[in-house]
C-alpha cells in the first residue's frame, strides 16, 4: 500500500495534504501560544518552558518535545519532496506553454509553489534565529524566549522575513485548507461554501495572530 | 464579418511550428467556427496553399472530435465545443489566435491536430463493465436509485474532447479520468471492477505523462460538457478507497 501511495500522483498528494494538515494544526496552537507574549516575559517563558515539561512524569524532560519536532520534520520533509516530485510532473506534461496567454485562477492558488519556497526558507531561517540562535542578532539567551523575540522584531530585517512569511502561509493555507479536503475526497459540491469559509477564517486568523506579535514589538506595545 | 486569423501550422511532429496571420473576410455570424475555418482553407486552397489541419466529425458537440484552444480558451468564449461555438460570439474586426490544445500527452500531429491516444489507452486501463453477451436483459432488471443513475449520467457526458486537459495548467487528465470512473463505478453495473477500475486509469493517466491536479479549477471551467470539479473529489475517495481494499 506504501508503495502505491508513493507511486501514484493521487498518493503523492495524499501524502501532501496529510502532512500540509498536521503542520496547520501545529501552526494553530504555535500561533495561539505565541499570544502569550502579551501576558508578559514571566508568563512567556514559563509558557516555553512548559513545554519541555509537558508529559512529565510519564515523559523525560524534553521528551514531548522532540516527538513534536520529529514528527514535524517528517511533515516537512516528506511535504517538500512531494510538492518537489510533483511540481516537476506538473511542468513537464505542459512543456508549451499558450501564445495567447491568460491570467488564471487565484493568486493563492498560483502562488502554492512559490509561497511554499519561501516557507521553507523561512523555516529554516526562523529555526536558527529563535531556537538554536545560530544567526541570532542580540546576543541569544537559551531559556528568555521574550527576549529573544524582541531582538528579533528590533531589527527590520526580522520584521521583513517574518511578516513577508506570515502573508505566504495565509495564501497558502487559503487554497491548501480547502485543496487538502478535495484531495482526501471529504469535499462535495454541498461542502463547498462550508469549507471554503473555513479556509478563509484558517488563513485570516493565523496571518493576524502570528503578525500581531512584531507589530506589537514595533510600536512597542510589547518591549 | 472580417477577421484576422493567427494560427498554429505545423507542417509535422517533428517540425517546428509557428503562428501564421490570415486574413479572412465575408464571414456571417451564423457559421460555426468550424465552417469559418472551412471558408479559410477554401481560400487557402484555391491560392494554391496548404490547408489548416484541424479536427471535426460530427459537428453537433457530441462526439468530441474538435478542440482548439481560442484565444487562450480551450473551445473558446462560449461554454461549449468549438463545433458549437459560433461567430456571433465574435465582433466585426477580431484578431482570432488558434492553438492546438497543448500538453505533452497530446503531441501534434500537424497544425492544429493532436494525438488523443492517450485517452483511448486510459479507457482500456478500467473504462469497461463485465456483461453477459447474448440477448439483451430486461430494462429493470437491475434497480439502479435514481440518485446514482443522475450521478452516472451527469458523468456519462464527458465527450473525452481533452478541454481539461489543455486548459489546465499542469496538462492534468483528472476530470477526464474522473468522469469516467464515477460514471462506471456508481452503477451496480460497475461494480466487478470498482477498485481495479480507479487505481489502473489512474496508473495509467500517470504513465501517459498528465499532470497532476492542484484544483486550480480550469478544466471544469472549460468542459463543454459541464463536469464538475467535485467529480474529482469523488475519484480520490474512491482511488483512497481502492488502495485500503486491494493489497497488491
Ligand atoms: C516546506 C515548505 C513548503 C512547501 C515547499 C510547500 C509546497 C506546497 C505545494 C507545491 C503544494 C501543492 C500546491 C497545489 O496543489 O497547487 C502544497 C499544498 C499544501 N500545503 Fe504546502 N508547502 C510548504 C509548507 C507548508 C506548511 C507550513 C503548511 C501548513 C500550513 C502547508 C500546508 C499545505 C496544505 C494543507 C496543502 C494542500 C495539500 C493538497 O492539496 O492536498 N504547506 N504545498
Ligand atoms: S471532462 Fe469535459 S473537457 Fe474533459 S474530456 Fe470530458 S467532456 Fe472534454
Ligand atoms: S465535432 Fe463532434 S463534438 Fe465537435
Amino acid at each position: 500500500m506504501t508503495r502505491t501511495l508513493w507511486d501514484s500522483s493521487v498518493g503523492k498528494k495524499t501524502i501532501m495534504a496529510v502532512s500540509g494538515l498536521i503542520m496547520l494544526g501545529y501552526l494553530v496552537v504555535h500561533m495561539l501560544g505565541n499570544l502569550k507574549i502579551f501576558f508578559g516575559p514571566d508568563e512567556f517563558n514559563h509558557y516555553a518552558h512548559w513545554l519541555r515539561t509537558i508529559g512529565e512524569p510519564f515523559l523525560h524532560y524534553e521528551w514531548a518535545l522532540w516527538i513534536i519536532r520529529v514528527v514535524l520534520v517528517a511533515a516537512v520533509v516528506l511535504h517538500a519532496v512531494c510538492a518537489y516530485q510533483l511540481s516537476r510532473r506538473d511542468l513537464r506534461a505542459r512543456p508549451t506553454a499558450y501564445v495567447h496567454r491568460k491570467a488564471r485562477s487565484s493568486y493563492a492558488t498560483r502562488t502554492m509553489r512559490y509561497g511554499g519556497i519561501i516557507l521553507a526558507l523561512f523555516i529554516v531561517w526562523h529555526i536558527l534565529d529563535l531556537t538554536t540562535g545560530t544567526v541570532h542578532t542580540g546576543g541569544f539567551q537559551s531559556g528568555h524566549p521574550y527576549q529573544n523575540v524582541l531582538d528579533t522584531f528590533s531589527t527590520w530585517y526580522g520584521n521583513v522575513i517574518y511578516i513577508v512569511a506570515v502573508i505566504a502561509v495565509g495564501l497558502h493555507v487559503q487554497h491548501g485548507f480547502w485543496s487538502a479536503a478535495q484531495t482526501l475526497g471529504v469535499g462535495s459540491a454541498t461542502r463547498d461554501r462550508v469549507l471554503k469559509s473555513l479556509a478563509n477564517v484558517l488563513a485570516v486568523v493565523l496571518t493576524a495572530g502570528f503578525v500581531s506579535v512584531p507589530v506589537a514589538v514595533m510600536t512597542g506595545v510589547v518591549s | 464579418m472580417k477577421l484576422t486569423l493567427r494560427v498554429w501550422r505545423q507542417q509535422n511532429a517533428e517540425a517546428p511550428g509557428a503562428m501564421a496571420t490570415y486574413e479572412v473576410d465575408g464571414i456571417s455570424q451564423d457559421m460555426s467556427f468550424l465552417e469559418m475555418l472551412d471558408t479559410l482553407n477554401e481560400e487557402l486552397i484555391l491560392s494554391g496553399d496548404e490547408p489548416v489541419a484541424f479536427d471535426h466529425d460530427c459537428r453537433e458537440g457530441i462526439c468530441g472530435a474538435c478542440s482548439l484552444v481560442i484565444n487562450g480558451d480551450a473551445h473558446g468564449p462560449e461554454r461549449t465545443t468549438t463545433c458549437q461555438l459560433h461567430m456571433r460570439s465574435f465582433d466585426d474586426g477580431d484578431t482570432i489566435d488558434i492553438e492546438p490544445w497543448r500538453a505533452s500527452a497530446f503531441p501534434v500531429v500537424k497544425d492544429l491536430v493532436v494525438d488523443r491516444s492517450s485517452f483511448d489507452r486510459i479507457i482500456q486501463a478500467g473504462g469497461y463493465i463485465s456483461a453477459p453477451t447474448g440477448t439483451a436483459p430486461d430494462a429493470h432488471a437491475t434497480p439502479v436509485p435514481k440518485p446514482d443513475a443522475d450521478s452516472a449520467f451527469e458523468h456519462a457526458e464527458c465527450i473525452g474532447c481533452g478541454a481539461c486537459v489543455a486548459a489546465c495548467p499542469n496538462g492534468s487528465a483528472m476530470l477526464f479520468t474522473s468522469a469516467k470512473v464515477n460514471h462506471l463505478g456508481v452503477l451496480p453495473q460497475g461494480a466487478p471492477e470498482r477498485e481495479t477500475r480507479v487505481l489502473d486509469m489512474v496508473a495509467t493517466m500517470d504513465d501517459e505523462g498528465f499532470g497532476g491536479c492542484t484544483l486550480t479549477g480550469e478544466c471544469a471551467t472549460a468542459c463543454p460538457k459541464g463536469i464538475p470539479l467535485p467529480s474529482i473529489t469523488a475519484m480520490n475517495k474512491e482511488w483512497l478507497r481502492a488502495t485500503r481494499k486491494v493489497h497488491r
